[in-house]
């Protein structure tokens, strides 16, 4: 027992935790508090305009070695030898590539072994680590929080301010506990867990919040799965998601280039064993999940809440109580060409979209494989299977991984973004319906005028053969 | 940045819940390398309907957007926060703004105001029955004004401190420049480093 004249600590969350270790400032009077940054990610779509700041003010970057940039948004996925066709992509391109040569900034650009989606590219090189801060101009920054990292998408202004300082103001996050106790079933994934979470609690549920994840079925997913779980954080509103470092995120990081190594390691891991949320610690907020009765998820609408069970239906706005949600789905259903009542699985696509900082890592590609093996692709059904990164491609390879897509009728791409977001040559058409990976089913997200249903890689692998939406179950008999 | 007290003009009734940034801006507009030049990319593929609220004439020369809930979640792109203050937008009143969204709109002049939905029903109502009608945004006394309607809104105040002096952050900041520097001396040896580049 402690000693009388020493108070014993409050029990803290993991998030609080990582906060008071990166305080260098404490706000008074109702002012933010001035955070550390131990990592900063950058791309090329949010960080032109932060540059010019910079040159503008006659600032420097005041720590390259904790900054890193990669091309992901613009960069087409085939043809990548050639230059970029869209003049503005090139240029906005060639500004990131002008902007860290004149900097300083370690920058993979396209046809690097190490180029590829930033939320791939961080982990990957075991840059992300669990009680750090991570920050990057993208929202799914949160990704990075399965490490026990903070991790969040910030703007351009901050993207210079980090820049500049390397610390950001930040008025302090309430914390939000969404416990997912039990064991999915076969055909279930984390990406199933996020979406019915999200579903759950809306797409606005976490705003003001860092979510953690916790409970058995969060315990037992791979990495990959739980970068899948904290990517879509922001996508209920929460900036950020986290998950307690274990024997799994250990395993993971141990021996990756950047990944500390002798006293070093055993030093980081004293450290991250103080990290998991202290028995008797309070949230802020609580939601649970009962994994053991989860099905596969789909998204209907267009916001990621709104989403059902693969085997439900298309649901009636008319009995949504809530006049706002009610009028969503309503302007959702007409953009979406979806009439209520519709059993999910009824509805045919015209794409199937495999990839994302969501779903493109190489563990997604396998499974994505493991259900295609052997099948040819639905006919008129476009898919594209796009890895993270060059080295998730490689690797792939390696495992022969692109012969099964090939064979099955699929495009093998190169490593981006790709079609996740209208901003490089891979989009919709406008009026195509899409299966896809990814992490948001907003109007023209994938393209003007396409229409998005969020699934899991099984989902999409077994959509592809069938052409309507469907889970690999109803690939048997 | 400029000082912000008040804006007066033409309020716009968006009358949708949950736009998000990709609404605001599709993606395909981010490709600029600039801050500015974004007011025709605000909303463009809404604007191509010719009923969209913003292509009636009685609205022309905006100034503040009256919204539904969760206005401005999704994507960090900043780029829709300069494409509202490129369309002429300096204030948007909204029940509820995405986290990314609003901290971004208070480093650019953007007032964004929280408002109750019940007032914003009310703002709408208002500004539909006089399409064009003027209404002000009062940062000193936080209420909006529109004829003898007077709606309350909340704004952070240490974001409001900041509008009202018109203070860049970066400034402030490195007033700290000691303190930042002894945090670093501080730090653990195996934190990450990008460089040099390390192959394992």
């Amino acid at each position: 027992m402690g000693s009388s004249t020493q108070p014993v600590p409050a029990p803290r969350t993991l998030a609080e935790k990582v906060w008071d270790d990166h305080l260098v400032v404490k706000g008074e009077d109702g002012s933010p508090d001035l955070l550390y940054i131990d990592l900063h990610l950058v791309h090329e779509v949010t960080s032109p305009q932060a540059f010019d700041g910079l040159r503008v003010a006659g600032r420097p970057v005041r720590r390259l070695d904790l900054t890193i940039a990669t091309e992901d948004h613009n960069t087409p996925t085939q043809n990548i030898d050639r230059p970029i066709a869209d003049p503005t992509s090139r240029i906005q391109i060639e500004t990131l590539r002008t902007n860290a040569a004149e900097f300083g900034m370690r920058l993979h650009s396209l046809g690097d072994l190490e180029q590829g989606i930033v939320h791939v590219v961080g982990p990957q090189l075991g840059l992300t680590m669990p009680g750090i801060t991570v920050v990057c101009g993208d929202s799914h920054t949160s990704t990075h929080g399965a490490f026990g990292a903070m991790a969040f998408g910030i703007g351009t202004s901050e993207v210079e301010h980090v820049l500049a300082t390397q610390t950001l103001p930040l008025k302090a996050f309430k914390t939000m506990a969404i416990t997912v106790d039990g064991t999915l079933r076969s055909g279930v994934t984390a990406k199933d867990i996020i979406l019915a979470v999200i579903a759950q609690i809306g797409a606005s549920g976490g705003q003001g919040y860092v979510l953690e994840f916790r409970g058995s079925a969060i315990r037992a997913l791979s990495m990959e799965g739980r970068m899948t779980v904290c990517n879509m954080s922001i996508e209920a509103g929460a900036r950020a998601g986290m998950i307690a470092p274990d024997e799994t995120t250990y395993a993971y990081l141990k021996g990756r280039d950047h990944a500390p190594e002798g006293v070093d390691w055993d030093d980081a891991v004293a450290y991250w064993n103080t990290l998991p949320t202290d028995e008797g610690a309070v949230f802020d907020a609580e939601v649970f999940l009962d994994a053991n009765t989860l099905d596969p998820f789909v998204t209907w609408g267009t916001n990621p809440g709104q989403g059902v069970s693969l085997s439900d239906s298309v649901p009636n706005p008319a009995e949504i109580a809530d006049a706002n949600d009610r009028a969503a789905a309503e302007r959702a259903l007409q953009y979406m060409d979806l009439v209520a009542g519709t059993p999910m699985k009824e509805i045919p696509v015209d794409a199937v979209f495999m990839g994302s900082c969501t779903n493109s890592r190489i563990e997604d590609l396998r499974a994505f494989a493991s259900v295609i093996k052997g099948h040819t692709k639905a006919e008129g059904v476009r898919v594209m299977v796009v890895p993270g990164s060059a080295r998730v491609r490689i690797e792939a390879e390696a495992e022969g991984l692109h012969t099964i897509i090939e064979e099955f009728g699929a495009e093998w791409r190169f490593a981006g973004c790709s079609m996740c977001l209208g901003m490089n040559p891979d989009q919709l058409a406008p009026g195509e319906r899409c299966a896809s990976t990814s992490n948001r089913n907003f109007e023209g997200r994938q393209g003007k005028g396409g229409r998005t249903h969020l699934v899991s890689p099984l989902v999409a692998a077994a959509t592809a053969i069938r052409g309507t939406l469907s889970s690999p179950a109803d690939l048997e008999g | 940045m400029e000082k912000f007290t008040t804006v007066t003009g033409v309020g716009v009734p968006l009358r949708r819940s949950a736009v998000d940034t990709d609404q605001i801006i599709p993606a395909v507009f981010l490709k600029r390398v600039t801050k500015t030049g974004f007011e025709d990319a605000l909303f463009a593929n809404w604007r191509q309907d010719p009923t969209f609220v913003l292509n009636d004439d009685a609205y022309a020369g905006a100034r503040v957007l009256v919204a539904g809930p969760n206005f401005g979640t999704g994507s960090s792109r900043e780029h829709a926060v300069w494409a509202l203050r490129d369309y002429g937008f300096d204030a948007v009143l909204s029940p509820k703004f995405g986290d990314i969204f609003r901290g971004n709109s208070g480093k650019q002049g953007l007032v964004t105001g929280q408002i109750s939905e019940a007032d914003c029903e009310l703002l709408w109502s208002a500004m539909e029955s006089q399409p064009g009608i003027e209404l002000t945004v009062d940062l000193i006394e936080r209420h909006a004004v529109l004829g003898d309607l007077v709606v309350p809104f909340d704004i952070d105040d240490y974001v409001r401190w900041r509008l009202l002096e018109g203070l860049d952050d970066i400034a402030l900041t490195l007033r700290n420049e000691q303190a930042i520097t002894d945090f670093e001396a501080s730090r653990a040896s195996w934190l990450p480093k990008t460089l040099p580049v390390r192959h394992a």
